[in-house]
C-alpha cells in the first residue's frame, strides 16, 4: 500500500524515534465469532471515550453464530474523525484463521499484539510485535474453560490499555457499565484486566508511538447505535403499532423498541399503550403496518433490502390507497445469501420507486444516530400527513455500530396526525365529504377512521379504481385524476421533508453530494483535500426524497459535482440526473461498494485522480474506490479475511 | 325444543334494538353473476348484524382478491371496508384491530385467496386467535380469472373444460381446528337459516371464527361433475346438528330431551344451541371434530354445522394486555413518555 497522502499514518522505519501520535489511532481486533469478544471490545472503546477522546467502534461480523472470523475496529481521533479508516495502527491477532492476512495487511511500523501460538513475529520484520501467552494467563485466572475463553478477551484489553496508556479507572468504569453493576461479573473481568496490565508491564517493551491521553471532547456525549436511536425516537414519537420480522441488520431496532417500551410505555395499571407484534414474514409485517395506519395508529416496521422486496406489492397498495405507515430499511449487502452482515447504500432506487405502476415514495435518510432519533418521529408525522408509506433509509454501519453523539433533545413540538375527520366534524359537514376529494389543492384528501360514530363516516378502501368519493370506478378520467392528485401530494411533500444540509464554500468549484453514512468519510475527505491539497469544496448532504429546490441551486453554483455513495451503480446519482436536466453533465460518481463502510482516503484519492486527469471528460465519470485485490486463496475464511483488509 | 329458539330469530322486528332498519345494513348493488352463492351469504351477513343489533359504524370489513373479496361492498355500507391484496387480508385486519380493538372485524375471502396464496397468513391469524369473523366463500374455482381449479377442489372434480382435478383438497375447517381456532363452522350458501345462526355465533365469539361456506359458482363450477355445484351440495349436505342462537339479553325456555341438545355459552353471554343429530358428536372436542371431518371427507359428504367450539380461549388482544382505549386514539400525552424518561436513557448511554 503506498498511501503517501495519509496524514494519520506517516511511514516510518520500525524502531525509529518519532513524536508520539496522541489520540489518533485505529485498533483492529481479530477474533473468532462467538468467543465473547464483544464485551471486551465495548469496554475498550468506552474506556477511550471516557478519557475524553472521540471514538467510534465498528463490528465486522460474519453471517454465523460461532466459528467464523470477526473483527472489531476502534478508531480514536482527537479531531473527531470517526469514519472507518483503512490503515490499522494497532492489531490484536487472536484468530489463527486470519492472523496471516491480518499481519500482511499492516503498514510498516504498526503494533501487533498476538496470541503466542500464532508465532506472528517470524512473518514480518517491519512490525512491532508483542507476543502474549493468553492461554497461560487465562489459566491463572480460572479453571473453567468457558470462563477462560471470555477472560482471554479481557486480558488483551489490559495489554492494549497498558501499551497505549488508557487509565485503569476508566476501564473499571467501562466494565461496571458493560456488566450493569453486577459484581459477580465485574470482579473476574477486572482481574483479567489487571492480569494483562501486569504481564505487559513485566514482559513487553514500552512503545511511545501511539498514545491515548486524557482530553475533554466527549463530556456529556452518549454512545449508541442507530437502531436503538431510531427505536427511542419512535417511542417518543408516539408510535403505537409495530409489526416486524427478524432480519439482519434491522432486528435490533424493533428489539430495542420492545425493551424501551416495556420500560417506559406501560401505564399505571400495568397495561401497554403499544402493540409490538412479530409477524410471520415481511409481507404480513407491512400488511399489519398499513392496516394499522388505515385504522389511525402510528405504525411502523423495520427490515432490510430483501424484506423491502417482499413488501413491494403492499407498498404499492399503500401508495394508491393512501395508507400511512413507516418502513425502516436498514440497508445491507445483497440478497439473503449475499453478505447480510455487511453494509451498503444499495436500496436507494428500490425504495424510491418501490412497487408497480407509477409510484414514488417519501424517503428520509438519516446520517447520524441523532437523525435516526429525530426522523423516527418525523417519518410517523409525514406518513400521517401524506397518508402514504414513508421510508427511513439507514444502513448496517449506522444501525448496528456504536456512534458518539450529542444527547437527543426531548421533542417539544406536538405530533402531526394529518387530515382526519371526526364524527363531530362530519356532523358539521352534514356528512358531505369525499375520501379522495382534493378540497385544499395540496393533493391531500381527508380521511375517516373505522369506528367513527357517524353514518356517513364509512368509505370503501381499494387501490386506484375509485372516484373522488371512493365509489368504484374504472373511468379513464377518474383514474387519471387520481394519479395526478397523488403526484400533487408528492409535490407538496417537498415543503415538508427535511431540507438538505449545505456547506457552501466561497469560490469552491467542486461540490459534493452525499447522504447517510457517507457523511462521515466525506467530511474527513474534504478536510484532507483542503489540508493536503488546498482544494476547497462545498457539500450538500441529502436528507430526503423528494429532492427539493436547494439541490439544483447547489449544483448551479459549482463546476463539478461529485456524488459519493456506497453502491455500484450510483443510484442516487441517477435520481439526481433525472431531477437536474441539463445540469446533470456536471455530475461525477465516486462509488464505494466493498461491503465495508466507505473511508475518507478512498474518496480523497478518487477526487484527486479525477480532478488531475484529462482522461475524464466533462461528463459522468466513475471511479470505483477500493478496487478488489488479486485473490490468491479461495477458502471462505480467507475470502472473508480479505474483506477485512480491502 | 330447539325449534322455539329458531323461531325467535326468525321473527325479525322492523327495527332492531339500536332503532336501525335492515336497510341500514345493506350495501351496494352486487356485480356478481346472478344466482351466485356469495350474494346469498352477503344477505345473511346483513341479517345477522341487523338482528344482533351491531352498530354498523363499529364494524370493519376486510377482503383479499377474487369474486368473494368484492362482496364487502355489497353489505354494510355504513361500515368501513378494505379490499386488500391477494391472500393477505389477515395482515391488514390484524393491523387494524391492533390499532383499534373495539372494531368488529369481518373478513370475506375465497378458496383461492385463502387456501393458496393466503394460506400462511390465514394460519397465522388463526394461530394468534385474532378476533376476526373469517368467511371463506368456497366454490372450488378461481371465478374472477375464469374458472381455474383452487386448492379446495375435490379430487376427481371436473372443470367445465373437462379438466379433471387429480390433487386432494384442503379442508380449511380441519386446518382451523388443528391450529386451535375456537369457532369453526361449515355452511352452505343454499341453507340461509343455518348460515345466519352460524354468523350470529361468530359475532358473539371472542377470537377468530373460521366459517367455510360452500358457495357454488354458477358460471364456472355448477355443472355436472363438479363437487361444489348446487345440486351436488344439496344432495351431499350432511347436517351435524340444527343450530339455534340466543342472544345474551333473551330469555328462552328450552325444553328438550336430555342428551339431544348441546348448549355453549359464548364470550358475551349469548348461547349457541345445537340440537344433536349425531348422538356421539361433541363440538367442544377437537379430536371429535377432526375425526368427523375426516370421516365425512372420506365418505364424500359435505358436513355442515358448527364443527368446533371452544369459546374460552384468549384472543390475541387479551394476550397483548393493551390499554382499554383503542391505541389509535391515545393522545400524545399518553404515548410520549415524559422528559425524565429521555434524560434517564441519555444518562445510561453516557
Amino acid at each position: 500500500m503506498s498511501d503517501t497522502l495519509t496524514a494519520t499514518a506517516v511511514l516510518e522505519e520500525p524502531g525509529a524515534a518519532a513524536e508520539p501520535m496522541v489520540n489518533d489511532l485505529t485498533i483492529h481486533v481479530a477474533t473468532v465469532n462467538g468467543s465473547g469478544s464483544q464485551s471486551s471490545n465495548n469496554v475498550l472503546m468506552r474506556s477511550i471515550f471516557q478519557m475524553g477522546v472521540p471514538v467510534s467502534g465498528k463490528n465486522m461480523f460474519p453471517s454465523n453464530i460461532a466459528g467464523l472470523p470477526t473483527w472489531f475496529t476502534i478508531r480514536a481521533n482527537k479531531d473527531g474523525w470517526i469514519a472507518r479508516k483503512k490503515e490499522v495502527d494497532l492489531m490484536v491477532c487472536m484468530n489463527a484463521q486470519t492472523a496471516r492476512d491480518d499481519v500482511d495487511a499492516l503498514l510498516p511500523g504498526a503494533l501487533c499484539i498476538y496470541d503466542a501460538p500464532l508465532g506472528c513475529k517470524s512473518w514480518r520484520s517491519d512490525i512491532n510485535f508483542y507476543e502474549v501467552p493468553f492461554a497461560k494467563l487465562a489459566a491463572e485466572l480460572s479453571t473453567d474453560s468457558r470462563m477462560r475463553k471470555l477472560l482471554t478477551n479481557m486480558i488483551y484489553v489490559g495489554i492494549v490499555a497498558e501499551l497505549i496508556g488508557i487509565e485503569r479507572d476508566e476501564i473499571l468504569a467501562a466494565i461496571t457499565k458493560q456488566f450493569k453493576g453486577k459484581q459477580k461479573a465485574i470482579d473476574p473481568n477486572v482481574a483479567a484486566i489487571d492480569k494483562g496490565v501486569e504481564y505487559a508491564k513485566a514482559n513487553l517493551p514500552r512503545q511511545n508511538r501511539w498514545r491515548i491521553e486524557r482530553m475533554n471532547k466527549t463530556a456529556g456525549k452518549i454512545i449508541i447505535d442507530g437502531n436503538a436511536a431510531a427505536a427511542i425516537g419512535a417511542m417518543f414519537g408516539g408510535v403505537t403499532v409495530v409489526t416486524w420480522y427478524p432480519i439482519t441488520p434491522s432486528s435490533s431496532l424493533c428489539e430495542s423498541l420492545i425493551d424501551y417500551c416495556r420500560r417506559f410505555r406501560i401505564e399505571k395499571d400495568g397495561r401497554a399503550n403499544f402493540a409490538i407484534v412479530q409477524a410471520e414474514d415481511e409481507l404480513a409485517a407491512v400488511g399489519m403496518v398499513l392496516g394499522a395506519g388505515w385504522a389511525g395508529a402510528r405504525s411502523m416496521t423495520s427490515t432490510a433490502g430483501p424484506g423491502v422486496s417482499l413488501m413491494a406489492e403492499f407498498i404499492g397498495l399503500g401508495y394508491y390507497a393512501e395508507l400511512p405507515g413507516v418502513i425502516w430499511d436498514i440497508q445491507r449487502v445483497g440478497p439473503s445469501t449475499g453478505l447480510p452482515t455487511r453494509t451498503a447504500q444499495g436500496d436507494v432506487n428500490q425504495v424510491a420507486y418501490l412497487s408497480h405502476g407509477d409510484t414514488q415514495h417519501i424517503v428520509l435518510i438519516p446520517s447520524s444516530v441523532k437523525e435516526c432519533f429525530e426522523f423516527a418521529s418525523e417519518a410517523l408525522d409525514l406518513a400521517e400527513i401524506f397518508q402514504t408509506p414513508v421510508f427511513c433509509l439507514s444502513d448496517l454501519d449506522l444501525g448496528m455500530n456504536n456512534w458518539m453523539s450529542e444527547p437527543f433533545d426531548y421533542p417539544t413540538e406536538p405530533i402531526r396526525r394529518g387530515k382526519v375527520l371526526s364524527a363531530e366534524q362530519l356532523a358539521q359537514l352534514g356528512g358531505k365529504w369525499g375520501r379522495y376529494n382534493d378540497v385544499d389543492g395540496d393533493g391531500i384528501p381527508y380521511r375517516t377512521l373505522p369506528g367513527t360514530d357517524h353514518p356517513d363516516a364509512a368509505y370503501f378502501t381499494r387501490g386506484s379504481g375509485h372516484d373522488a368519493f371512493a365509489r368504484y370506478s374504472e373511468r379513464p378520467d377518474d383514474y387519471k385524476n387520481n394519479l395526478d392528485r397523488i403526484a400533487r401530494k408528492f409535490e407538496t411533500a417537498k415543503q415538508y421533508v427535511p431540507k438538505p444540509v449545505i456547506d457552501q464554500r466561497d469560490g469552491a468549484k467542486i461540490g459534493f453530494i452525499a447522504y447517510g453514512t457517507t457523511d462521515f468519510p466525506l467530511e474527513e475527505s474534504r478536510h484532507q483535500l483542503s489540508a493536503e491539497r488546498g482544494i476547497e469544496t462545498s457539500y450538500l448532504r441529502l436528507r430526503a426524497l423528494p429532492l427539493t429546490d436547494e439541490v439544483a441551486q447547489f449544483v448551479a453554483k459549482h463546476d463539478r459535482i461529485y456524488v459519493v455513495e456506497q453502491n455500484r451503480d450510483g443510484q442516487m446519482a441517477d435520481i439526481l440526473r433525472l431531477h437536474l436536466g441539463e445540469e446533470q453533465r456536471k455530475l461525477r460518481k465516486i462509488l464505494h461498494y466493498t461491503g465495508l463502510p466507505c473511508d475518507a482516503r478512498s474518496i480523497t484519492e478518487a477526487v484527486v485522480k479525477m480532478e488531475a486527469s484529462a482522461e475524464y471528460p466533462e461528463m459522468l465519470l466513475v471511479v470505483r474506490a477500493d478496487p478488489p485485490k488479486k485473490r490468491v486463496t479461495t477458502t471462505v475464511a480467507q475470502t472473508i479475511a480479505r474483506g477485512a483488509e480491502d | 325444543m330447539a325449534e322455539s329458539t329458531l323461531k325467535t330469530t326468525a321473527e325479525a322486528p322492523k327495527e332492531n334494538r339500536l332503532g336501525l332498519k335492515a336497510t341500514d345494513y345493506s350495501g351496494g348493488k352486487s356485480t356478481l353473476c346472478a344466482g351466485c352463492g356469495h350474494d346469498a351469504i352477503s344477505n345473511q351477513i346483513i341479517r345477522a348484524f341487523y338482528e344482533m343489533s351491531v352498530s354498523p359504524e363499529r364494524v370493519a370489513k376486510f377482503s383479499g382478491i377474487g369474486c368473494s373479496s368484492k362482496t364487502p361492498a355489497y353489505f354494510l355500507s355504513r361500515s368501513h371496508g378494505f379490499n386488500a391484496v391477494h391472500g393477505r387480508m389477515p395482515a391488514v385486519a390484524t393491523g387494524a384491530i391492533l390499532a383499534n380493538h373495539k372494531i368488529l372485524a369481518i373478513g370475506v375471502s375465497g378458496d383461492g385467496d385463502t387456501a393458496s396464496i393466503g394460506l400462511g397468513q390465514f394460519m397465522h391469524m388463526v394461530r394468534r386467535n385474532m378476533p376476526v369473523i373469517y368467511i371463506i366463500e368456497n366454490n372450488g374455482v378461481y371465478g374472477l380469472t375464469k374458472g381455474q381449479f383452487s386448492a379446495t377442489a375435490d379430487e376427481g372434480s371436473k372443470l367445465k373444460t373437462g379438466v379433471i382435478n387429480d390433487l386432494p383438497p384442503m379442508d380449511l375447517c380441519a386446518l382451523a381446528v388443528e391450529l386451535g381456532c375456537g369457532y369453526v363452522a361449515r355452511g352452505f350458501a343454499g341453507d340461509p337459516k343455518q348460515m345466519v345462526n352460524i354468523l350470529k355465533g361468530a359475532i358473539a365469539h371472542n377470537g377468530t371464527s373460521v366459517i367455510d361456506v360452500i358457495s357454488p359458482c354458477v358460471t364456472f363450477n355448477n355443472h355436472e361433475g363438479s363437487t361444489k355445484s348446487y345440486p351436488y351440495a344439496k344432495e351431499h349436505d350432511e347436517l351435524l346438528h340444527q343450530i339455534g342462537f340466543v342472544q345474551s339479553y333473551e330469555q328462552i325456555e328450552i325444553e328438550y330431551e336430555p342428551g339431544t341438545m348441546k348448549e355453549v355459552t359464548l364470550h358475551d353471554g349469548s348461547r349457541i344451541l345445537l340440537k344433536k343429530l349425531e348422538e356421539d358428536y361433541d363440538p367442544t372436542s377437537a379430536i371429535d371434530a377432526l375425526q368427523r371431518l375426516h370421516r365425512a371427507n372420506t365418505a364424500g359428504q359435505m358436513l355442515t354445522g358448527l364443527v368446533y367450539l371452544q369459546p374460552e380461549k384468549k384472543s390475541f388482544i387479551d394476550l397483548l394486555n393493551v390499554v382499554d382505549e383503542p391505541l389509535n386514539l391515545l393522545p400524545i400525552e399518553r404515548t410520549r413518555p415524559p422528559k425524565e424518561a429521555l434524560d434517564k436513557i441519555m444518562t445510561e448511554l453516557m
